[in-house]
C-alpha cells in the first residue's frame, strides 16, 4: 500500500494524541492540491476587486492584494499541508489527520461507518489519484482521505467495508 | 362522516397482516381540509348577502348588479349554472374517490408501506428495524372525524412513513403493533381490540367526544402516568422569563422608539414580520406545553403535547443520540431547566404536528432527573447523579469535571471554570457555559467518531477543541479550549470508549441479525 513513515509533518508545539506511525496520501496529491488553491486564490483575488471596481477608490486595492498575498502563502505550503495528511487503521477505529496551522485528528469505530464513497475529480483522475469518503450517521464527522492512488483507494475502500461489515452496529 | 367506521371495523391485527389496505374514508378530504375550508368559508362569505336576501326575502335586483350570480340570474342560466356546480362536485368527489382508492398501506413483519398517487405514482417502504420513532398526531381538524396520522419514522433526513389517515383507535393499536415487531418480538401480547362502540349515533357521539378528551386515544393503551406534570403557572413563567421572550420584549421596545422618538416607521417595516415570528414561536411554544406529557411505556418514551392538535410521540429505547439540559439565564433562581434531545431522524412536516426536540419544556431538577431516567436509562443511575448535579451547578474543584486551564480565561471569561468534561463507561458529558449553563449528555453507545482540533491561536494558548459527533439535531457536543494534554487525552478516551461501546452493541446486533434472518427465512 502507501508508504509509511515514522511520522508525517508534526508542528513545533502542535498536537499528536496518538502518537505512532501513519500512513501518508501520495505525494503527487500535491499538484491536485497545488491547482486546486491556485484557482481559489485567484478566484478569491479577483472578487475583491469588486469594491475598488464600484468606488474607484485606489485604497481598495489593497484588499486583492492582502488576499493575493494569503494564497500565495497557502499554496507555498502545499507539500507540507499535503505532507501532514495521514491516516492510521487501528484495530477497532480509523483515525485521520490532517493540516498544520489547523489541526485535525478524526476517530471513527469502524462499526459507525455507514458507507464509502470514492470520489475522483478531473485532475486527480490524470495523476491516478482518488479520494476516499467515510459517511457515518453523524454529518459532521466529515472524514475524507484525498490523494489515494486508485488502486490502494479501491483495496482500502473493501478493506474498509469489510471491517465496517464484521463489525457493523446500529446507528 | 358515517365512512369511518369501515376503517375501523377492521382491527389493527388485521390491518397489519402483510395485505394491502386503505386509509380513513376521510383522508383526502383532510388532507386537503384547510384549502376546502378555506374556498367554503369564501364562497360563503362572497354568497353571504345573497342568501340572507333569499331568506328574508330580500328581492335579487337590489344589488349593485354585473357580479357574475346576478348575469346568471338575469339571463336565466340557471339550470347551465347548476349543471356545472354539479359537475365541478362530481369531479371533485371522483378525484377524491379515486386518489382514496389509491392510496393504501401495508405492514409485513418486516416492513412497513405506503404507495399512493393517481397520476405520479409515489412507493415509500421503510424497514420496522430501523425504525427511530413513532409519532400520532391529530389536527383539531382531523380530531373532529376521530382521525389521526401516524408517522414512521425511520433514520435519516424525512425519511418518514406516514400513514395519514388512520381511525384513531387503529392509530393506537397499530403503533404498539409496529414497536412491538420493531423490538422483535412477534407476539401480538394481548393487542388491544378497538373500542366498540353500539353503533347507535348517541353512541358514536359520545365516542368522539371521548377520544376528543382523551390524552391518549385507547385508555386501555394509556400509559401509567406522566412522570412530570405541567403546572400552568411554571409554564407561563418560564416562557416570560424565557430569553426568547426578552428579546422579543426588547425588540418591541426598540422598535416603538425608533418609530416613535425618530419617526423611522419604515423600522416597522423590518421588524414587524420577525416579531411575528418571534411571537408565533413563543405563543406556540406555550400553547403545545399546557397539556405536556411524559411517560415510560413498553415500547420506549412516550411524549404528549398539544392543546388543539395532539401530538405523541413515542422513541423506542437506544434511539435518543444526545441530551442537553440547559437554562436560560433568568430561570436561575427558579431552579428550572430544559432537555432537547438529538434524534437520528428529521421529518419535514408541514402541518401542526412537527416532532419537537424538546423533550421537557420546563422542570424542576427533580423532574429533569425523571426525565433523564428515561431518556437515558442505565446511565443516569446512582454513580453518575452526582456528576449530573455537579454538572448543573457551579464548578467546584473535586467535582469529578476536568476543566479549561486557567489561561482559556482569555478566550472564555466567565465560563473558563465550568467549562469541562466527564467520562463515564455509559457516557460522556460535557459541561458548559457560565451565564447559560448546560449540560450534554452523549452515550457513548450512540456516538459516530470525535475529533480533535487546534488553530494557530489556541496552539499559542496551548488548548485544543474536542467535538464528539452526534446525529444531525440541535445539540452541538463541542468542548472547547481545553488544555491541548487533557484534550488529546480525552480524545483518546472517548475514541476507545465509543469502539468499546460500538463492540457491546456488535454482540447484541449479530444476535438479533441472526434471529431476523431465521425468522425472515421461516417467513418465506
Amino acid at each position: 500500500m502507501t508508504e509509511t513513515t515514522d511520522l508525517p509533518v508534526t508542528p513545533r508545539g502542535g498536537l499528536d494524541p496518538v502518537p505512532g506511525e501513519w500512513r501518508r496520501v501520495s505525494p503527487r496529491y500535491i499538484w491536485v492540491d497545488l491547482v486546486g488553491s491556485i484557482i481559489s486564490g485567484l478566484a478569491a483575488t479577483a472578487a475583491a476587486t469588486i469594491p475598488f471596481w464600484v468606488t474607484q477608490f485606489a485604497v481598495l486595492l489593497a484588499i486583492p492584494a492582502a488576499v493575493l498575498v494569503v494564497a500565495l502563502i497557502v499554496a507555498a505550503f502545499t507539500p507540507r499541508r499535503v505532507r501532514a495528511i495521514g491516516y492510521r487503521l487501528r484495530d477497532d477505529d480509523l483515525v485521520v489527520r490532517r493540516g498544520i496551522m489547523f489541526q485535525r485528528f478524526a476517530a471513527v469505530p469502524y462499526g459507525r461507518m455507514q458507507l464509502v464513497d470514492i470520489n475522483r475529480g478531473p485532475l486527480a483522475r490524470a495523476l491516478g489519484l482518488a479520494e476516499l469518503k467515510l459517511v457515518t450517521a453523524a454529518a459532521a464527522s466529515n472524514i475524507t482521505i484525498p490523494g489515494l492512488p486508485m488502486a490502494d483507494a479501491e483495496q482500502l475502500r473493501d478493506r474498509l467495508v469489510e471491517l465496517a461489515e464484521s463489525r457493523r452496529a446500529g446507528l | 362522516m358515517t365512512g369511518s367506521d369501515v376503517a375501523a371495523s377492521a382491527s389493527a391485527v388485521d390491518l397489519a397482516d402483510g395485505e394491502w389496505h386503505r386509509l380513513h374514508p376521510a383522508t383526502p378530504l383532510l388532507r386537503g381540509g384547510f384549502a376546502f375550508v378555506a374556498i367554503a368559508g369564501f364562497v360563503l362569505a362572497n354568497l353571504r348577502e345573497r342568501i340572507l336576501g333569499l331568506f328574508l326575502g330580500g328581492g335579487p335586483g337590489d344589488g349593485a348588479g354585473g357580479d357574475p350570480i346576478e348575469l346568471i340570474v338575469r339571463r336565466g342560466l340557471i339550470p347551465l349554472a347548476l349543471v356545472v356546480v354539479l359537475l365541478v362536485l362530481i369531479v371533485i368527489v371522483v378525484v377524491f374517490w379515486l386518489s382514496w382508492r389509491v392510496h393504501s398501506f401495508r405492514i409485513t413483519d418486516e416492513l412497513v408501506e405506503v404507495r399512493s398517487g393517481i397520476l405520479f405514482r409515489t412507493n415509500r417502504r421503510g424497514r420496522l428495524d430501523r425504525i427511530q420513532g413513532i409519532n400520532i398526531s391529530r389536527p383539531l381538524f382531523a380530531r373532529l372525524f376521530g382521525a389521526a396520522r401516524l408517522d414512521v419514522n425511520v433514520a435519516g433526513h424525512d425519511a418518514n412513513v406516514q400513514l395519514a389517515y388512520l381511525s384513531g383507535r387503529n392509530a393506537d393499536a397499530l403503533r404498539r403493533l409496529i414497536l412491538q415487531r420493531a423490538s422483535g418480538s412477534r407476539e401480538p401480547g394481548g393487542a388491544a381490540a378497538p373500542l366498540e362502540h353500539d353503533g347507535s349515533l348517541g353512541g358514536m357521539v359520545t365516542q368522539r367526544a371521548r377520544e376528543f378528551v382523551a390524552p391518549e386515544l385507547d385508555p386501555q393503551l394509556a400509559p401509567p402516568e406522566s412522570v412530570v406534570t405541567m403546572h400552568a403557572g411554571r409554564l407561563l413563567g418560564s416562557t416570560v422569563l424565557h430569553d426568547r421572550t426578552i428579546i422579543f420584549v426588547l425588540l418591541v421596545i426598540a422598535a416603538a422608539v425608533l418609530a416613535a422618538a425618530a419617526h423611522l416607521f419604515v423600522v416597522l417595516f423590518g421588524v414587524v414580520p420577525a416579531l411575528l415570528g418571534v411571537g408565533s414561536q413563543i405563543v406556540r411554544r406555550f400553547s403545545r406545553s399546557l397539556r405536556y406529557s411524559i411517560a415510560a411505556t413498553p415500547d420506549g418514551v412516550r411524549v404528549g403535547y398539544g392543546l388543539l392538535s395532539t401530538n405523541n410521540d413515542t422513541i423506542p429505547p437506544g434511539r435518543i443520540h444526545s441530551v442537553e439540559i440547559r437554562q436560560p439565564l433568568l430561570w436561575r433562581p427558579a431552579d428550572w431547566w430544559e432537555v432537547r434531545i438529538n434524534v437520528a431522524s428529521h421529518s419535514d412536516r408541514q402541518e401542526g404536528g412537527r416532532r419537537s426536540s424538546t423533550i421537557l419544556p420546563v422542570g424542576s431538577r427533580a423532574e429533569v432527573f425523571k426525565v433523564l431516567e428515561l431518556v437515558l436509562p442505565g446511565i443516569v443511575g446512582d454513580g453518575s447523579r452526582e456528576l449530573v448535579v455537579a454538572g448543573l451547578a457551579r464548578a467546584v474543584a473535586g467535582d469529578g469535571y476536568t476543566g479549561s486551564p486557567r489561561r482559556a480565561a482569555v478566550l472564555r471569561w466567565f465560563s473558563w471554570r465550568r467549562n469541562g468534561f466527564a467520562l463515564e463507561p455509559e457516557a460522556v458529558l460535557l459541561r458548559r457555559g457560565a451565564i447559560w449553563r448546560s449540560l450534554i449528555a452523549v452515550p457513548t453507545a450512540r456516538m459516530q467518531s470525535v475529533s480533535l482540533r487546534q488553530g494557530p491561536l489556541l496552539r499559542m494558548l496551548r488548548l485544543a477543541d474536542v467535538h464528539v459527533h452526534t446525529v444531525a439535531g440541535p445539540i452541538r457536543a463541542v468542548l472547547d479550549d481545553l488544555d491541548a494534554a487533557v484534550a488529546a487525552g480525552f480524545f483518546r478516551d472517548v475514541a476507545a470508549g465509543a469502539v468499546a461501546a460500538a463492540r457491546r452493541e456488535n454482540v447484541a446486533h449479530v444476535a438479533n441479525r441472526a434471529r431476523w434472518q431465521g425468522m425472515s427465512r421461516s417467513h418465506e
